[in-house]
């Protein structure tokens, strides 16, 4: 395929005045100004607090938000408190206390599960990780906010009563 | 006597009000411009009950924010000449406005009121001795910190304005010559003048390249983009590193002022002050002999309103410029005064010398 390079990185004539060119910017950023200034409902910004991406185009299935962890029929958690998790993530933030299982079916779950989400990088090492599918990211939840440091240790009773935000 | 003083007291406050209006609407309308010059929204967040009235609120929710900030002063800095520098900038932004007339003479009762704070002998000269001492806050405000970078920021800002400056004096000395004068009424008077019965005499007719050399050192003695060096806000930090608050605020507005005043100065050099076309003392006489008389007091008001929104649009000039243009180099910068601008302002005096001599 042909290609044709222009290479004259601003060293024509009317370029190397400079007036032109000015010209020219200052057209094209008045076009946008007056543009905008008669039809302000156009410009892509999207109000945030009140309108949402998610709402607006819809998140990707792949996009990882705030963990939860997801349930079996009964009602408990599907965590067998293996430690895969906690030994895959890189920033050291899931604390998990196992313990027994009244359930003979279940040999042990998680007494304690908590994520410090301050310290989460969210690289989704965790999911990978678990082999039981009861841990996932895909909450759609992407603005954490707190009123304290303590506050962001989510709890077991938090992340498990997180449902799937989005659809496919 | 006492009359006479309270019409210069009313005229003062006009020129004021609306000076530091206009530089107080300009921090919202540099926001609100460059928003929509980029495809944004810009400030609409600060209301009352609801009401954003497009943004306007936010220059006054600044203003409290920045009076109600810490004050801080750094431990080892001059503390009187650190805070004096924002005063000594504000001070001739707002000085300079003086002597810049905004209206005709103004006959009510049979009194002549001049629409001119003073109407001084020396006019385009004392704005530009006045207008020399802003290096001074600049200067002031970078050395008094006690910090290398606020220091390094006011030599640029030093080296920058004065190198302008003399682009500045010298291109507008062939206006001078023109029509002859150095007081500013005159010379707006003398811009009324048509060449051939239809073309007004303003400075941009008749002076046109003087006209974008002065532009061009005006917006560099704002220190704005795209000569914005001594400040270089997004990373290089200038002479104002170490105010906060409204002593921060003060060398703000002071920017804000230069420019409403640069505005003012262009429009009145080169656009023909408060003239509107074909516009006479007592009504519009337009070239193919049509004529509307017009009441003394309208024509005043008329010619008032046209200053007015020429400083507006000269206002939005500059700041279009200013969210246009990306920045010089400093060596650029330093070529642009001394090698471009300064040979071209030189030579535009000769030539408007040789044709005031084959003219005469
Ligand atoms: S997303 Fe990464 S950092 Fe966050 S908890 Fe999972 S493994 Fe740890
Ligand atoms: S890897 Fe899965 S099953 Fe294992 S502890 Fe983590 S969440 Fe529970």
């Amino acid at each position: 395929m042909a290609m044709v390079v222009k290479d004259n990185n601003g060293q024509g004539f009317l370029e190397k005045i400079y007036i032109p060119e000015i010209i020219r910017g200052l057209l094209v950023t008045s076009r946008h100004f007056f543009k905008n200034l008669f039809n302000i409902k156009q410009v892509p910004t999207i109000y945030y607090p009140e309108e949402r991406t998610e709402v607006k185009w819809g998140l990707s299935p792949r996009w990882r938000g705030r963990h939860r962890l997801t349930r079996k029929d009964d009602g408990m958690p599907r965590c067998t408190a293996c430690m895969l998790c906690a030994t895959a993530c890189p920033s050291h933030c899931i604390y998990i206390e196992p313990t027994e299982s009244a359930d003979p079916a279940v040999e042990k779950y998680p007494a304690v599960f908590m994520i410090d989400e301050l310290r989460c990088v969210f690289c989704g090492l965790c999911v990978e990780a678990c082999p039981c599918d009861a841990i996932r990211m895909d909450s759609g939840i992407y603005s954490l906010t707190e009123y304290s440091r303590a506050n962001f240790l989510y709890e077991k009773d938090v992340l498990m009563a997180t449902e799937r935000g989005y659809k496919d | 006597m006492i009359l006479d003083a309270l019409i210069i007291l009313i005229k003062l406050a006009l020129v004021l009000g609306m000076i530091m209006n206009l530089a107080g609407l300009l921090t919202w309308a540099e926001r609100k411009q460059s928003a929509l010059m980029q495809d944004r929204i810009g400030p609409n967040r600060a209301n009352i009950f609801g009401f954003t009235f497009y943004g306007l609120l936010h220059p006054i929710a600044d203003g409290i924010k920045l009076i109600t900030k810490e004050d801080f002063i750094p431990a080892r800095a001059n503390k009187a000449i650190h805070s004096l520098a924002p005063a000594v900038a504000m001070f001739p932004a707002l000085v300079t406005y003086a002597v810049i007339p905004f209206g005709d003479i103004l006959r009510v009762g049979g009194r002549e009121i001049n629409l001119q704070v003073a109407d001084l002998s020396v006019g385009i000269i004392f704005i530009f001795s006045i207008a020399s001492l802003a290096i001074y806050g600049v200067m002031l405000g970078g050395w008094s910190s006690h910090n290398n970078y606020s220091l390094l920021g006011g030599l640029r800002a030093a080296a920058q304005m004065i190198s302008y400056e003399i682009a500045m004096g010298l291109s507008i000395v062939g206006l001078l010559m023109i029509y002859g004068t150095v007081e500013l009424d005159d010379l707006v008077r003398q811009q009324g003048y048509l060449i051939g019965g239809w073309l007004p005499q303003w400075g941009i007719v008749v002076q046109p390249a003087a006209f974008f050399l002065f532009l061009c050192a005006a917006i560099a003695e704002n220190k704005r983009t795209p000569f914005d060096l001594p400040e270089g806000e997004s990373e290089i930090i200038g002479y104002f590193l170490e105010y906060s608050g409204m002593r921060f605020g003060m060398f703000f507005l002071a920017e804000f002022a230069d420019i409403v005043v640069a505005s003012a100065l262009l429009t009145t050099l080169f656009f023909g002050g408060w003239q509107i076309p074909f516009l006479m003392a007592d009504g519009f006489h337009l070239p193919g002999g049509f004529s509307l008389a017009l009441p003394h007091l309208l024509v005043v008001v008329l010619q008032v309103a046209a200053f007015g929104l020429k400083v507006v649009f000269f206002c939005w000039f500059l700041l279009l410029v200013r969210w246009t243009l990306p920045r010089f180099r400093y060596d650029q910068l330093m070529r642009l005064g001394w090698k471009y601008l300064f040979p071209l302002t030189l030579a535009n005096i000769f030539i408007t010398g040789l044709i005031v001599l084959a003219l005469a």
